[in-house]
């Protein structure tokens, strides 16, 4: 782990050192031509892109692993979870093909739709809109990640002890009730966890989204314009035609995205940590 | 409030297996009525087919009639839910919500139930807890995570968030089975207490503890290796410890079987 850190700390610092720009604050990245580029855009478009994901993908992997552990009759049960399994293992670059074949033309519909009725919202804003938008890829990213998170969560639900289970049953609670008391209070950290595990991916996620995205280097909030490129796919589309100082860049890049991913990975642990006596698992 | 429960002809099935038959008995308001019996004889099984808690596991059914205070709960138009909000249970291992502090736990209950102010919630959580003698013990530390409190408290926040709900019959399942001798006798005679609101079943190996908190007992045996589970005698318990009319409570009660 050191030593890789190392490496790529020595191979980054002669390119920051020829950096024309700012490293934090430049909006351009042409390591190769003028020297001049910053991680900014990149980062911006690497979280809004992933946390749009998990805004997306959460709330649907928490229903269809509630579906599965406390809906479902037990012989659909076992099939979703198969299914569920099966998603989770299909590589990235499928995911990608997908949103660019389908997801991308399919998008500029929906996408035209709440431009011109919800264009009041910044998010939604924007004179042009188009299907290759940091929204289809926070789109695909989501699918992607979905079975995943709804993988794991499955698993902690239906670990809730029975008897947590049945001392809501008896006070009278629907199964809506019983969910509410006491699966998901229980699972909460292990959704969490599941989340952050997804999120991870979603930052990480290399080949799906440099189909997708554009590659512009501007920050800006409206999701459904043109625009978007995130650290993983920056470099993915660089890499193979970079200058010494152009690796050197993106290696750079690398290494603030291993911090952004620490950082929140780190304050997934604090979040769950804050309610541990809470947790159950002292009972 | 408390009122009468008639059972009659019941009948209850773990998919094919009948685990108990033919139940038929009364039970009187504001008493207490101890069950006992040798293991696996059916009393967990019959006490949770009081409050539908039977049909909850897989495959589990129930035929036969419970009637409280005359109205039949397996009748079709009677919602399992609502037999549970009036007929609340104790179990064996004291379960309170992991997730939740004492008084969220006591609270549970009511937050299922409607709408409450702030200051009635309070009023009842402390009445509540008052009422299962656990106030003194944890009125500082109400936010506190409830699961840890020592075993016996547990048990009694159990009750306390049972009765939180107001019921008119509070089940419970060897209430002390877990718990040590000090604790035990607290919640016996925290029953002695409660009898004057609810009517109190109780399951119990405990011989000594049915003689000294129930009215009536009910002996509970299987009618033969691989039958279902019966009641083979119930009585005033006065009555079943000193004088018992069949041979097999005799037998059972002084420790010759089971
Ligand atoms: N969940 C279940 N699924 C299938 N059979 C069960 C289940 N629970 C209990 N049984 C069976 O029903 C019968 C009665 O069990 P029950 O738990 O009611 O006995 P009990 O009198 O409460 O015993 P104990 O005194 O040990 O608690 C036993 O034969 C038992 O194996
Ligand atoms: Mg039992």
């Amino acid at each position: 782990m050191a030593a890789i850190a190392v490496f790529l700390v020595v191979e980054a610092v002669p390119a920051l050192q020829a950096n024309k720009g700012s490293f934090f604050t430049t909006l351009t990245w042409e390591p190769n031509g003028t020297q001049s580029f910053g991680i900014a855009a990149l980062a911006f478009g690497t979280l809004v892109s992933a946390v749009l994901a998990l805004v997306m993908a959460v709330p649907v992997a928490v229903g269809v692993a509630l579906f599965i552990s406390h809906y479902a009759p037990r012989r659909m049960a076992g099939v979703l979870g198969y299914v569920i399994d099966l998603l989770a293992a299909v590589p990235s670059v499928v995911y990608g093909l997908w949103g660019i074949v389908f997801l991308v033309p399919f998008m500029q519909g929906p996408s035209e739709f709440l431009n011109t009725y919800l264009g009041f919202i910044p998010l939604f804003g924007g004179d042009v809109v188009a299907g290759r938008s940091m929204l289809t890829a926070s789109v695909v990213l989501a699918v992607m990640i979905l079975p995943i998170i709804a993988a794991i969560s499955r698993e902690v639900f239906l670990q809730v002890p029975r008897m947590h289970e049945e001392a809501a049953l008896a006070l009278g609670a629907t199964r809506w009730e019983v969910i509410r008391t006491a699966v998901l209070p229980f699972g909460r950290p292990g959704v969490i966890s599941a989340s952050m595990l997804g999120l991870g991916r979603a930052m990480g996620e290399t080949i799906a989204v440099a189909l997708i995205f554009p590659a512009t280097f501007g920050i800006s909030l409206e999701i459904l314009t043109p625009q978007g490129n995130s650290i993983a796919a920056n470099i993915a589309n660089g890499f193979g035609e970079a200058t010494p100082i152009g690796r050197g860049a993106l290696i750079a890049s690398g290494l603030v995205l291993f911090i952004i991913t620490l950082l929140v990975n780190t304050a997934a642990r604090m979040i769950v940590a804050r309610r541990k006596e809470f947790s159950g698992a002292a009972a | 409030m408390s009122q009468q429960i008639q059972v009659s002809g019941l009948d209850a099935y773990y998919g094919k297996h009948k685990a108990i038959e033919d139940i038929s008995m009364t039970i009187d308001p504001q008493s207490i009525t101890a069950f006992i019996g040798p293991s696996g004889c059916g009393k967990s099984t019959f006490l949770r087919t009081l409050n539908r808690m039977h049909e909850v596991i897989p495959g589990a059914r129930v035929e036969g009639k419970v009637l409280l205070d005359g109205e039949d709960l397996y009748a079709a138009d009677v919602e399992p839910v609502s037999v549970r909000r009036m007929i609340g249970m104790v179990f064996q291992r004291p379960n309170p919500f992991p997730t939740m502090s004492i008084y969220e736990n006591v609270a549970a209950g009511l937050r299922l139930n409607g709408r409450y102010a702030k200051s009635e919630v309070d009023g009842i959580v402390e009445d509540s807890l008052k009422g299962s003698n656990l106030w003194n013990e944890v009125k500082d530390r109400l936010n506190k995570p409830g699961a840890g409190l020592s075993g016996g408290q547990q048990q009694r926040l159990c009750i306390a968030r049972a009765i939180a709900v107001k019921p008119e019959v509070l089940l419970m399942d060897e209430p002390c089975s877990a718990l040590d001798p000090i604790s035990t006798l607290a919640i016996e005679d925290l029953m002695a207490e409660l009898k004057s609101k609810f009517t109190i079943i109780i399951v119990t190996h405990n011989m000594q503890q049915a003689a000294r908190v129930s009215d009536r007992t009910a002996f509970f045996n299987l009618a033969g290796q691989g039958q279902p589970g019966r009641v083979i005698e119930m009585d005033d318990t006065s009555r079943i410890f000193t004088n018992p009319a069949q041979k097999a409570t005799e037998d059972y009660i002084t420790g010759r079987f089971g």
